[in-house]
């Protein structure tokens, strides 16, 4: 394995756990927006209370993968940073105004009561639906080759077709599907067995319409993205396989009530298919026009980024492990 | 879109973003340490208020953090989404710098987080403790950030082959580049500055509005904690700046004399004060002959390059702004020295805050001077380096995008700033006010963005059931 190809490891892993917990503090959003009007009395401050706590400790960190993702990506492909940036500039400003209207509204809404409060709430809430979208969007037009090397686009063309749409409406689906297994475990653990069923029943339609997007995806990309198509039916397939038995497994638990390891299955899902998509995509990090060892950068940068990765996870792991038993702590008296 | 024009709309967007942003980053790398310095007292001396400031103050620190990680996120995507030429270019030659910084966003995320919830789940030193990796992390980050900056002025760690693209890389050669050893204390201190006299400001107004509160303990102390820091930090801030112009005039000589606004080179140059850059000469401004160039070289005969040696296609626009902010900063910072000296000297003798009303008028408006030398000091080190996004090899021109409708997203971006800001400072008024009506009321968690569920939130419904 190059240094370059160790690179584009990590910057997958660093997408990966964004898409995972970020995604997922995205997805407790979108929940919480579709809590707004609940008829049972008294369940959407509730949900909204649950959602809070989940996200509380670690949002910021969860969101920190995105910018290391993100400089990895313009240190070591710089390359294929310009033309990214370049071509779909549109997509990309507009998820960082989800970002940016998503975090306030998250951070006031913890201060501000009464009519601000709620405001800040649903603002949190509404934008939730923005990043995800934007982000499957710019996701898919990568893969439909849409970005090419030295390339430039019109605000609009590289990103309006129907297969970046439609990742877009598929990383809004998984990051709220991801989001309710997360949330139902967070229920359990704080044995409020109602809402856990709740999130349950959200989390099985969840599968449901993400299975489906899934589906109807894999036929756009054999008419849109043919390479990644034979690369997710070729050397991507036992990941793809995995990816849809730990799916299949985490809605079985979902069903039988599961106390245990719901979690694990639907990260393990996520990832693989993750891995699986970028196993597809190898040797491009621009579908057809740019190859990882074409749009590296310079090799100490690399060896830089590769050690810096350890050291960030050296400090991370512990620090988070940390950070989740002291917010399962007993409070002092 | 003309090149021009976008050129002027992304350095506007790019302006006025970074300014917001580095107000909100001076209190990410300083006010954990106001905190830390509150709850040392706290816990050594058995002292209450200050415990209760510490968790006040954390408790603000959290709420500004979080607007802080979207405005710096907003900060990392411009970089490419304005200017892709650079990054292609030289994104693998800083890039190191931003990615080290990750590390240090990671520690501060997860450690804040630590502290908030720590308030009521770790014992007193033990909590004190899980705050010392943030005010590290501050300084780290300040460091990476500030040394790409300093990189932009002096590149160093790469060679440039035939067709002009960095060879060699040397990550670490870029990190330590010339402008990094001066860049980097002079921000370092500036934010301890802006949030030292920020904070005590504050107080002070509160003291002003309400004499009653001028012997109240946690005033007292909430002013001079750090004020006691800005007072410490401006001296030494005068010796960094004053070795980081003379950097300035060995490494950028076309920054040095704009801001200076040096026409002709030669010795024996007049230092001037204010007044307005013309071709002709300095008009208005009071003239101090011969102290310029002993100032860049400790002698009057010291050659001071003048605009004239440098092409007129690669000189700094905006003499005059230039030269004012330069006199703003320098100005404001020996100011700001003055009211440390003043409070250090009343301090030394009585060991008391000085009671004149004059006092805390002046420490009331040094909050704000401190953030305008900030932003003037930031104008000489941005605008001074044009027409050059790298200096000298790489023209901002060439390095902006080409997407349309820049300007719309600069409108938008004053509008959500501004409600952005407004809504923060109405965040952190709202924190204290609840401290003030609630100050037994001491789990800081409950009603911040890191923080636990309120008690006294809607999460007790969903216990209750």
């Amino acid at each position: 394995m190059s240094a370059a190809d160790a690179v584009f490891v990590i910057l997958v892993a660093g997408a990966t756990l964004y898409a995972v917990f970020g995604g997922a503090d995205f997805g407790a959003g979108v929940w919480q927006l579709l809590s707004i009007g609940d008829r049972v009395p008294g369940r959407r401050e509730r949900v909204q209370a649950r959602i809070g706590h989940s996200l509380g400790p670690v949002w910021e960190a969860n969101h920190v993968w995105l910018i290391f993702a993100l400089v990895v990506l313009w240190t070591a492909f710089g390359e294929a940073f310009g033309p990214i940036m370049r071509t779909l500039y549109l997509p990309l400003a507009l998820a960082v105004l989800g970002i940016v209207l998503r975090g306030s509204g998250f951070a006031f809404g913890h201060v501000f009561e009464g009519r601000a409060g709620r405001g800040s709430e649903n603002l949190f809430a509404l934008s939730s639906l923005i990043t995800p979208f934007f982000m499957g969007t710019v996701v898919g037009a990568i893969a439909a080759g849409e970005v090419e090397a030295g390339g430039t686009a019109g605000a609009f063309e590289a990103w309006t077709g129907p297969l970046p749409l439609l990742i877009g409406v598929l990383f809004v689906v998984s990051c709220s599907y991801v989001a309710s297994v997360f949330l139902l475990d967070e229920c359990r653990r704080a044995r409020d067995d109602e809402l856990a069923a709740y999130f349950s029943r959200r989390a099985v339609g969840a599968a449901a319409v993400a299975g489906a997007l899934a589906a109807v995806g894999l036929l756009v990309l054999r008419a849109d993205a043919r390479f990644i198509y034979d690369g997710l039916l070729g050397e991507g397939l036992p990941l793809v396989i995995a990816s849809a038995l730990l799916g299949m497994l985490t809605l079985f638990g979902l069903v039988r009530e599961w106390r245990r390891g719901l979690r694990p299955l639907a990260i393990g899902a996520v990832v693989a298919v993750i891995a699986g998509w970028a196993v597809a995509q190898y040797p491009y990090l621009l579908p057809r026009t740019l190859t990882i060892e074409e749009g590296a950068g310079a090799e100490p940068a690399l060896t830089a980024t590769i050690i810096v990765f350890g050291a960030a996870l050296a400090i991370v792991v512990p620090a988070l492990a940390f950070l989740y038993r002291l917010a399962q702590k007993q409070v002092l008296e | 879109m003309p090149v021009a024009d976008n050129l002027l709309a992304a350095r506007e967007l790019m302006a006025f973003t970074l300014g917001f942003h580095i107000i909100l980053s001076c209190i990410g790398v300083a006010l954990p340490a106001m905190m830390l310095i509150a709850e040392y007292r706290g816990l050594r001396h058995g002292d209450g208020e200050a415990l209760g400031l510490a968790k006040l103050w954390s408790k603000a620190a959290a709420v500004l953090f979080a607007v802080g990680a979207v405005t710096g996120t907003v900060l990392s995507f411009e970089l490419g989404l304005l200017w892709p030429g650079f990054m292609e270019r030289y994104g693998d030659v800083f890039g190191t710098g931003f990615t080290i910084e990750g590390i240090f966003f990671f520690t501060e995320a997860i450690f804040i987080a630590i502290y908030i919830y720590g308030w009521k789940r770790l014992p007193g030193w033990k909590h004190f403790w899980t705050g010392v990796p943030i005010v590290i992390a501050g300084i780290g980050g300040a460091f990476s950030v500030v040394a790409v900056n300093a990189w932009m002025n002096t590149p160093r760690g790469f060679k440039l082959d035939s067709a002009g693209n960095p060879t060699d890389v040397d990550p670490l050669g870029a990190l330590f580049n010339p402008a990094t050893v001066y860049e980097f204390p002079h921000m370092l201190v500036a934010a301890y500055m802006v949030v030292g006299f920020g904070l005590a400001s504050i107080y002070a107004v509160a003291m002003l509005r309400k004499p009653e509160l001028r012997r109240s303990r946690r005033h007292r102390l909430g002013l001079l904690i750090p004020l006691t820091v800005g007072a410490i930090m401006a001296p030494i801030q005068i010796f960094i700046g004053d070795v980081a112009a003379r950097g300035v005039f060995e490494d950028q000589p076309a920054k040095f004399a704009a801001f200076e606004c040096i026409n002709e080179t030669g010795p024996d140059q007049t230092e001037w004060i204010g007044g307005i850059c013309t071709d002709g000469g300095v008009e208005f401004g009071i003239g101090i002959p011969g102290l310029d160039s002993w100032l860049a070289g400790f002698s009057t005969d010291t050659v001071v390059t003048g605009l004239d040696q440098i092409p007129d296609d690669e000189e700094p626009p905006a003499n005059t702004l230039l030269h004012l902010a330069f006199d703003t900063m320098v100005g404001i910072g020996t100011a700001l020295l003055g009211l440390g000296a003043w409070f250090g000297f009343v301090w030394w003798r009585r060991r008391e805050i000085p009671q004149t009303k004059w006092f805390l008028r002046a420490v009331a408006v040094s909050g704000i001077g401190a953030i305008v030398a900030l932003e003037a000091g930031w104008i000489v080190t941005e605008v001074g380096r044009q027409p050059f996004i790298v200096y000298g090899l790489l023209r901002t021109e060439d390095a902006v995008t080409e997407a349309g409708g820049l300007w719309f997203w600069f409108g938008g971006a004053v509008l959500l700033y501004t409600a952005l800001g407004t809504a923060a400072v109405i965040a952190v008024r709202t924190i204290a006010r609840r401290d003030r009506e609630r100050p037994d009321d001491d789990d800081p968690a409950g009603d911040v963005p890191y923080g636990p569920p309120d008690p006294a939130g809607p999460v007790t419904v969903g216990k209750a059931t």
